[in-house]
């Protein structure tokens, strides 16, 4: 632990002496500008900055990483190898709703009827802004699966000895999985995120399940459906010490005539502990003003 | 029996995404990602929040005349990898618009890239969405 906070700081040190975009605080307009300059003056080279603003050292190409630890998925996560990679704008990343066949979901009558009455913002099947009816574009709470399968980020996960939390970037949720072998509770009353259960399978496997979910929230942001029967895996497997790779199966025979994978083994490098998540909100007050300004005009549904 | 229902629904599914405009296909159904326009003008404002950061712009044409746009581009989080910040842009700075326009022909747009006075850009997209995947 110390050692990696040594290496990072020496890293941090070496980028701060050499790149022309270090700053601290991005808080002045020359600032940006002289950014701007360098990103006119030459292909824009993407310098990865935290929530703090400060640049995120990057290990030495050659080092190999350190083993993974046993029964140990804590730590500050970054999709990898870009931090846009979990956004998933066309739907579950292993799954998008792109019109190939490959990606054609097995619905059963009612999940295709139930699809078809969900009108997402974005993809193959959107309408104009002001038509949508995704519930997240009004700020309504993600739930579980959409928060690995949408806008997913940076992730920390905590671990206590009889839980794991994981707090999620995007709209700032915490999940906690028990891991203390405990059933899920019978007939439970429908959460957003469910409850969740985790076991590990090996020294670095943890296999999550849940249920229970709400079933007013979408799968992904093409709008999958779920019913509240759904029963989402999650597998957690540390590779080394820096990698993390998750892969999301749902389940849910109402919808669906089998289990589908949504999420194919999501890769996660390891940030160092001090890296600062930034903030990344839905606020309701804030749509409404793009609604009015964006929105409803782009979609003509003004009085104009 | 069970993959003539398959193919069925395949089927059925398939001619539902081919009933869409394939400029629905990726990005927002509003715009024509097609089309470039490019206009220079002033700053009014600059919103920096979610979901879309908005910045609302007044052009003077070759005659003048002046037209007031709205312009979206994306949300913060994805914006600070791109060189942008909350103080990339201020009421009263002279700049130069391209937009993916409103289909409706409102003056409402996309940015896709902004330059300054000075040579510097900032873009919202390494490659903008278009009509082909």
């Amino acid at each position: 632990m110390r050692n990696r906070l040594v290496t990072s700081a020496i890293a941090f040190s070496a980028a701060f002496a050499f790149s022309p975009l270090l700053q601290t605080q991005r808080t002045n307009h020359e600032q940006t500008a002289a950014a701007n300059a360098q990103n006119a003056a030459s292909p824009p080279v993407p310098v990865r900055l935290d929530g703090w603003g400060r640049p995120v050292p990057q290990s030495p190409k050659d080092t190999k990483p350190a083993a993974a630890p046993h029964h140990d998925i804590s730590g500050i996560w970054d999709p990898s190898p870009g931090p846009g990679e979990g956004i998933q704008q066309l739907g579950a990343k292993a799954m998008p709703e792109d019109g190939k066949p490959e990606h054609r979901l097995p619905y059963t009558p009612f999940g295709f009827q139930t699809l078809n009455n969900h009108k997402p913002s974005n993809g193959i099947r959107s309408v104009l802004p002001a038509d949508t009816n995704d519930p997240v574009v009004y700020c309504d709470p993600q739930g579980m699966p959409r928060e690995d399968l949408y806008e997913l980020r940076t992730t920390q996960i905590l671990q206590t000895p009889l839980k794991v939390v994981i707090l999620y970037e995007f709209n700032r949720v915490w999940r906690v999985v028990w891991t203390d072998g405990r059933a899920v509770p019978k007939e439970p009353e429908p959460r957003w995120y469910g409850y969740s259960t985790g076991k590990w399978v090996d020294d670095y496997t943890l296999v999550v399940q849940t249920s229970g979910t709400d079933e007013r929230t979408w799968i992904d942001r093409a709008g999958r459906p779920h019913s509240g029967d759904l029963r989402v895996e999650e597998r957690f497997h540390r590779i080394d010490h820096d990698t993390l790779e998750l892969t999301v199966t749902i389940d849910d025979p109402k919808m669906y005539t089998k289990p589908w994978v949504a999420l194919d083994k999501f890769r996660f490098k390891l940030q160092p502990d001090s890296f600062d998540v930034r903030e990344m909100i839905c606020s309701p007050s804030e749509f409404s003003a793009y609604n009015k300004i964006i929105g409803i005009p782009a979609s003509g549904k003004d009085s104009r | 029996m069970k993959a003539n229902f398959s193919m069925g629904f395949a089927l059925a599914l398939g001619l539902l995404i081919a009933s869409v405009p394939a400029s629905a296909h990726h990005g927002v159904a509003a715009y024509d990602s097609a089309k470039q326009i490019t206009v220079s003008g002033t700053v009014k404002d600059w919103f920096w929040a979610n979901p879309h950061c908005i910045l609302q712009f007044d052009a003077t044409d070759s005659h003048g005349e002046v037209m007031h746009w709205m312009m979206e581009t994306g949300n913060p989080s994805d914006l600070v990898n791109n060189g942008w910040s909350r103080q990339s842009l201020k009421p009263g700075d002279r700049i130069t618009v391209t937009v993916q326009p409103a289909k409706n022909g409102r003056p409402i747009g996309r940015i896709v890239e902004v330059v300054f006075p000075n040579g510097q850009k900032l873009r919202t997209w390494a490659t903008p969405p278009s009509e082909a995947k």
